[in-house]
């Protein structure tokens, strides 16, 4: 049998408590006891950066983390990155600029880029790579990806989100 | 047109960038059941025993499924109907599904997974398609042309001998591609759940929807039409979810019997054994060329290791043959494939499609060619390239073909002429070009029925919603049928909302394979716009009093174009449409052009159009080491017309990514355990971390020309992108080892070894060159005899039997 642990914690900045089966990850608890599907698993090894959020600020492969080891701490995921209704620079210029084409390493991507930018403002495309190195995306070929985050920070210097056609 | 070809987001881009795109995986249902499959451990044997009453009376196992709940055989292709969703008495590879359990949780059924208890009796394990072929028993099929043949072709369009007795040169070389696999990022998931009408459901991260939806109805005998399946949109497919899978089956029947939801994701280790992906082929080529560089004939001999199941494996042994002819033009042509089971994940479609292995078989000769003849390789290219309008020695239409035009564009922007045989030791540039489908010319199952069908409702509101069966796979299909609606009826995309990929809502489209569906799904949409702008030009016409044919649509208006300031809003047209003709919704569909050839075989490679491609490769390659950097590629394009254009370019780019990962890395590679351990062939590694893929790092600078002369069978004049652009990167890549270091490397994955094993090849005296060093004897069977157009052949064979309706 398995063994029940309650702990608290800040997802994307709401005080959170939740119980669930001690051997769980910190990607199973958010998917299945957090209802937040954005984090996605691609294989549950730490060989994919699919799962990656923000663990206190700092990109964690959520699925080699314990989610009982998190108590106390801060979650950010891809649910937590648009603010005011509006979407996150980053979010924007993946949208626009196509970085973003089956979607499901792109959470992934995304959150690892903000900790990078949190970091660096202006990070030169090898700081970049350098970043998103542990993130593997088979669709996009990483170029409209690298000049996602590289419009991103544009679009943050100009302190307003990009974004060309339609917004929704 | 203000929304065809100009730069724009995708229809559900805001989805992915937010994390609310629902793949399989993300799907729950209350009371949801969790589904596990026990696979088999050996890679041949009989299933002497097996007893699950352990893992059933495991606490909160419901359901255990052995292949005795699965008599009915399914497969993508009707040709090729060999699979169980479990096996019944065989096991044919290492991971073959033999068992489920069905859980209350996913670490209650995995548990259970080791309570099924089974006893294999061991066949002998075919590890090699040369095993294979000399070995006729133990077979891994009881069906195939012969023994573990699955099937041999022989085609021969015109005299080949007579060809290469008209040659000034004739050319034999032989190369080996090495299979890789799809590697999406999403493991497949599926979930099944009877709905309250008691009617079956199955949610999947499936790319054919279509086929699924029969597999269901074949092997639980129920009526299609209480079976409802919806293609999640897919985390990555690339081919990979392409056919009917055993867990898709499992979940559905254990959903009808428990009549409670049940869901599966897949392990990444089990994506490995699903596989489908690209064929590893050994094969020939015999090409005889004039002293100018023009083509007589090609003889062209393949070996395809099929692994254990039929998947699509006939269309990919005639697909390694097909395309050679649309790219170049060849007076007379020889082709004989030959596919051979063996016991390991079946291989199937990868972007391309049996098509990349002979491609970079036919490049790299034709760089040796041209050193040969003194000729640069790209002005080689120039003399021999197909033209227009044209039907090739085996029957296939070729419309409009830029591919001069692609090397053109790529040799100047690369500066090729300043940089091949130029540059110093260690750096080379390469040069390849290639063809791809825009879509299958023929359905898997044939029938005279169209290939996509687009329905569209018009609300009042001035809202429209089309419905498609195509399948959104992370390609933008759903961003081609929004986009292609809203121009043609002048409203934002924002106005049309995509509903797609769902056997119960929406029409047929076959799926999302052989590029397809921007060509089919678009002209269909188009179709369907256009009826509806009709009727509601019809009821705008007479409301305004002026000549319908003088109403334009656009900027969410309909107006007179001789007064613009005369006009309604697109919901008021609408309206008048309905109060005028009642409920607005047109339909609209695609069917192929029929295809020229009428022999058998040649239901493969026929397609609306082509497009083109054309690349160079530069690498720096060092000699102490081998070890080879990419710092650029250069690619054009011949995509008809671009409709999204950063949404083709990223296709582009991925498939320059994907090839890279093949030309560089990636090997679905399986070794044989010794005897005294078990005699097994199993995976070396399945597992992303050494199955080595391309990562940031990796990836090089890509320079990415569009080449856009629109085709008038595509819609808007697009062709396809998805697929072609992957073709001519690994050629181009071993040709510019060669530059670089003067050795030349005639397989894939090009390794710094395999360079150091050339190079020393090289030092000491013997050919500089490494790669496979012959084509096993077959016994092939009597050649279909196809005289080409040019000799006054209908398309026909003049022996042996015509177009089957059964074969593909």
């Amino acid at each position: 049998m398995t063994q029940h642990v309650q702990v608290a914690l800040v997802v994307n900045g709401e005080p959170t408590e939740v119980a669930f089966d001690g051997y769980k990850t910190l990607l199973e608890v958010l998917r299945e006891d957090l209802s937040l599907g954005g984090t996605k698993h691609g294989c549950e090894l730490g060989e994919c950066g699919a799962c990656a959020v923000l663990l206190d600020d700092a990109p964690v492969l959520s699925c080699l983390v314990l989610g009982v080891d998190c108590d106390g701490r801060r979650v950010t995921t891809i649910e937590g990155l648009a603010s005011d209704g509006r979407l996150h620079p980053l979010q924007e210029a993946f949208a626009d600029l196509g970085a973003a084409q089956c979607g499901y390493c792109t959470p992934g991507f995304i959150v690892t880029a903000k900790a990078l930018l949190d970091e660096h403002p202006c990070p030169t495309r090898e700081q970049i790579k350098e970043a998103l190195s542990g993130n593997l995306c088979r669709c996009t070929g990483y170029q409209q990806i690298f000049e996602a985050v590289e419009a991103a920070v544009v679009a943050t210097g100009r302190d307003e989100p990009r974004g060309t056609s339609h917004k929704s | 047109m203000n929304i065809i070809g100009t730069p724009r987001r995708r229809v559900d881009a805001r989805a992915k960038v937010t994390g609310q795109t629902r793949f399989a995986d993300d799907l729950a249902l209350p009371r949801m059941l969790h589904c596990k499959l026990v696979r088999s451990t050996v890679p041949h044997g009989r299933i002497a025993r097996i007893d699950v009453s352990k893992a059933l009376a495991h606490p909160g196992v419901y359901l255990v499924l052995t292949g005795r709940d699965f008599p009915i055989p399914y497969g993508i292709l009707p040709v090729s109907q060999d699979e169980h969703a479990l096996a019944t008495d065989r096991v044919r590879f290492v991971g073959d599904p033999v068992a489920a359990v069905i859980a209350r949780d996913e670490l209650t059924a995995f548990e259970a997974l080791d309570l099924v208890e089974i006893d294999y009796a061991p066949l002998d394990p075919i590890a090699s398609p040369e095993d294979g072929l000399a070995q006729d028993a133990p077979t891994i099929h009881q069906y195939g042309d012969r023994g573990n043949v699955h099937k041999v072709v022989s085609l021969g369009f015109g005299d080949i001998e007579k060809a290469f007795r008209n040659a000034d040169h004739v050319f034999e070389d032989t190369f080996f591609y090495q299979g890789s696999t799809h590697l999406p990022i999403e493991q497949h998931a599926a979930l099944a759940a009877r709905d309250p009408d008691g009617k079956l459901v199955l949610w999947s991260a499936t790319q054919t929807p279509h086929y699924v939806h029969r597999a269901l109805a074949k092997t639980l005998e129920m009526p299609a039409a209480h079976i409802r399946v919806v293609a999640a949109p897919n985390g990555g497919g690339f081919g990979g979810k392409s056919d009917p899978f055993n867990h898709e089956i499992v979940v559905a029947k254990a959903a009808w019997l428990l009549d409670r939801p049940v869901k599966i994701c897949l392990t990444r280790e089990e994506v490995f054994y699903c596989h489908r992906g690209r064929h590893p082929v050994l094969m020939h080529f015999k090409t005889g060329v004039k002293r100018d560089g023009t083509i007589t004939g090609v003889h062209l001999k393949t070996l395809l290791d099929g692994g254990a199941y039929g998947s699509y494996g006939v269309a990919s042994t005639f697909y390694t043959g097909a395309l050679q002819t649309v790219t170049y033009h060849i007076p007379a042509y020889h082709f004989q494939g030959c596919r051979v089971f063996t016991n390991k994940p079946p291989c199937g479609p990868k972007r391309g499609h049996g098509t990349p292995q002979s491609r970079f078989g036919q490049e790299i000769q034709l760089d040796k060619i041209a050193e040969a003849l003194a000729l640069d390789p790209a002005d080689l290219r120039l003399r021999i390239v197909e033209q227009p309008d044209t039907l090739t020695a085996n029957y296939l239409h070729v419309g409009t073909i830029g591919l001069a035009e692609c090397l053109r564009r790529v040799t100047r922007a690369s500066n090729w002429k300043q940089a091949h045989r130029r540059l110093p030791r260690g750096r080379g540039v390469g040069l390849a070009c290639s063809s791809y489908l825009s879509g299958a010319g023929l359905p898997i199952y044939w029938n005279d029925m169209p290939h996509s069908g687009v329905q569209l409702k018009l609300d009042r509101s001035g809202g429209v919603t089309a419905f498609c069966g195509a399948t959104e796979i992370g390609q933008g299909s759903d961003d081609v049928l929004v986009g292609c609606v809203a121009e043609i009826l002048g409203i934002h995309p924002l106005d049309v909302r995509a509903v797609t990929g769902d056997t119960d809502l929406t029409p047929v489209d076959l799926g999302s394979y052989s590029s397809r569906v921007t060509l089919m799904m678009g002209n269909a949409a188009i179709q369907a716009a256009e009826r509806a702008r009709d009727q509601l030009a019809d009821a705008v016409a007479a409301r305004l009093g002026v000549p319908r044919d003088r109403l334009v649509f656009a900027e969410r208006r309909v107006f007179d174009a001789a007064d613009p300031a005369n006009g309604v809003a697109f919901a008021d047209a609408v309206c008048l449409a309905e109060a005028r003709f009642g409920t607005v919704g047109t339909t609209g569909s695609y069917t192929p052009p029929r295809s020229a050839a009428k022999f058998k075989g040649g239901g493969v490679g026929p397609s609306p159009t082509y497009s083109y491609s054309a690349a160079v490769v530069e690498v720096d390659v060092d000699p102490e080491t081998g070890w080879i950097q990419v710092p650029r590629v250069w690619i054009a394009h011949d995509i008809g017309r671009a409709l999204n254009p950063p949404l083709a370019r990223g296709q582009i780019e991925g498939s320059v990514y994907m090839a890279l990962g093949e030309a560089l890395m990636e090997e679905q590679t399986f070794r044989r355990l010794p005897r005294r351990l078990s005699n097994a062939v199993v995976h070396k590694f399945p597992s992303m971390l050494e199955y080595k893929s391309p990562t940031t790092l990796d990836m090089p600078e890509v320079i990415t020309e569009l080449v856009e002369h629109p085709d008038s069978r595509g819609p808007f004049g697009a062709k396809e992108v998805g697929q072609g652009p992957l073709l001519p990167v690994m050629p181009a890549l071993a040709n510019a080892v060669y530059d670089a270091v003067g050795v030349r490397i005639d397989e894939v994955p090009i390794t710094p070894d395999k360079i150091l094993r050339a190079l020393e090849a090289k030092a000491t005296g013997r050919p500089p060159r490494y790669g496979p060093s012959g084509f096993p004897e077959i016994e092939w069977p009597e050649t279909l005899q196809v005289p080409p157009p040019w000799e006054g052949g209908d398309g026909r064979a003049i022996n042996g039997p015509a177009r089957s309706t059964a074969q593909p």
